[in-house]
Order: C-alpha cells, then sequence, then structure tokens
C-alpha cells in the first residue's frame, strides 16, 4: 500500500476530513441563516414567507444534513480538545467512533422530531 | 509578529472559542430539536425570541464566538488545500470575521427587538 493510501485507511484521518468538511459547510451556511433570520425585520409575515419557501423536502433534507454536520463537528472539536488539553496521550479512537454514535442520535432525534 | 507567533495564537483563539462553542452548539441542538416538533412558524419562532433577554445575550455570545472560531478555521482550509498566502488568507479571514459578527447580531436582534 502506498504512504497515502496507508494514511487514508486511519481512522483518524477520517476524522480529520470529516471535521474539516463539516466546518466548511457550517461556515458557507452561517451567513444563509442569519440572512434568513434577518427577514424578520421586516416584521412576522416576511418571517413567514420564508418559512413557507422552505417547506419543502429538498430543504428539509439540507437542514436535517446541517444539524448532523453540526453535531459530527461538536463531537469530533471535543475529541481535539481533549487530545490538545487533557490528561492523556495517544488519538482518543474512542471519541472518533463517539463523534459518528453521536451524528446518528442526533439525525434520527432530529429525524424523528421533523415527522412528528 | 513574525508567521510562527500568529501561527500560535490563532491556535489558542481557536481552542479558547472552541470550548465557548461546545457549550452553545450543545444548547443550540438541543433547542433546535424541541423547537422542530411539528413545522415552525414564525410566531413560534418570535414568541421565543422576541423581548427574550436571555436568549439574546447567550445567542450574542454564540455570534462572537463564531466570529473568533469559523474565520481561522476558514484560513487554513484556504492557505492547506488552496494554497493561499498567509497575508491574503489573513485579510480574507478579517473579511469573513467582521461579517459574521455584523450579520450575526443582526439576526439575533431581527428575533429578539425588532
Amino acid at each position: 500500500m502506498s504512504a497515502s493510501l496507508a494514511l487514508h485507511a486511519h481512522p483518524s484521518w477520517w476524522a480529520f476530513i470529516v471535521h474539516r468538511l463539516s466546518g466548511l459547510a457550517l461556515a458557507l451556511f452561517l451567513p444563509l441563516h442569519f440572512l434568513a433570520l434577518a427577514t424578520a425585520l421586516a416584521g412576522a409575515d416576511a418571517l413567514d414567507g420564508f418559512l413557507r419557501y422552505t417547506d419543502r423536502p429538498l430543504v428539509k433534507l439540507a437542514e436535517w444534513g446541517l444539524v448532523v454536520l453540526l453535531a459530527l463537528h461538536l463531537t469530533g472539536g471535543i475529541r481535539l480538545l481533549l487530545i490538545e488539553f487533557g490528561p492523556w496521550s495517544g488519538l482518543r479512537k474512542d471519541w472518533i467512533a463517539a463523534t459518528f454514535g453521536v451524528g446518528t442520535v442526533v439525525g434520527l432525534v432530529y429525524a424523528l422530531r421533523l415527522a412528528a | 509578529m513574525t508567521g510562527a507567533a500568529v501561527q500560535a495564537k490563532l491556535w489558542y483563539w481557536q481552542r479558547i472559542s472552541a470550548m465557548a462553542l461546545a457549550v452553545c452548539v450543545v444548547v443550540h441542538l438541543a433547542l433546535i430539536v424541541l423547537a422542530a416538533r411539528g413545522g415552525l412558524t414564525a410566531a413560534d419562532i418570535l414568541g421565543r425570541t422576541r423581548g427574550n433577554v436571555g436568549f439574546a445575550v447567550f445567542y450574542a455570545a454564540f455570534v462572537i464566538a463564531c466570529t473568533v472560531h469559523v474565520p481561522i478555521g476558514l484560513r487554513t482550509i484556504a492557505q492547506e488545500w488552496l494554497g493561499w498566502r498567509e497575508r491574503a488568507s489573513s485579510v480574507a479571514a478579517l473579511l469573513v470575521a467582521a461579517s459574521i459578527l455584523v450579520l450575526g447580531l443582526r439576526a439575533v436582534y431581527a428575533v429578539v427587538a425588532a
């Protein structure tokens, strides 16, 4: 196996790439989120108009994806803080597992709430 | 300040803001899940947020933590993946920080005080 493939096969590489891509997606979404909320400056009707526009399956799916990405970035970030500031050494692979576990749980709970 | 000193300071602020954001995001995720039930209307949202000082303080702090955290991450990505030089990526990061701060506080104002 080449060095680069060996690197990509490592769980901490996946933790890195998920953390980076989720952070990037959240950063791109943030200004849109702020602009959407600011429609309330023009009154509740303007905000309602925007919310009606977003009440379609594709937008709901994107919102769901962003909630999952937020959960992944949160847990992956806590892992990094534990590695850098915690009393342990090592790559905290248990927290890589926890990252995907928390992402899955938050995704399922949010999907259930949307469907309720 | 040399490049390495800037790097060390940014690393520090990235982590300090991450600690604040960890708390903010847990609360935010809980509110998202609680609020999502049965869809959202403006009346639902504004009924909770208008005149709510606690909400305003919490989300203003959240916006400030994002203002610190997000540009540092984007600056790193611009350098590592796009090959941007330190100066260009730092200027871009400052513009991103200003945008997040202004748009974020404006959004908080919109749902609390407008």
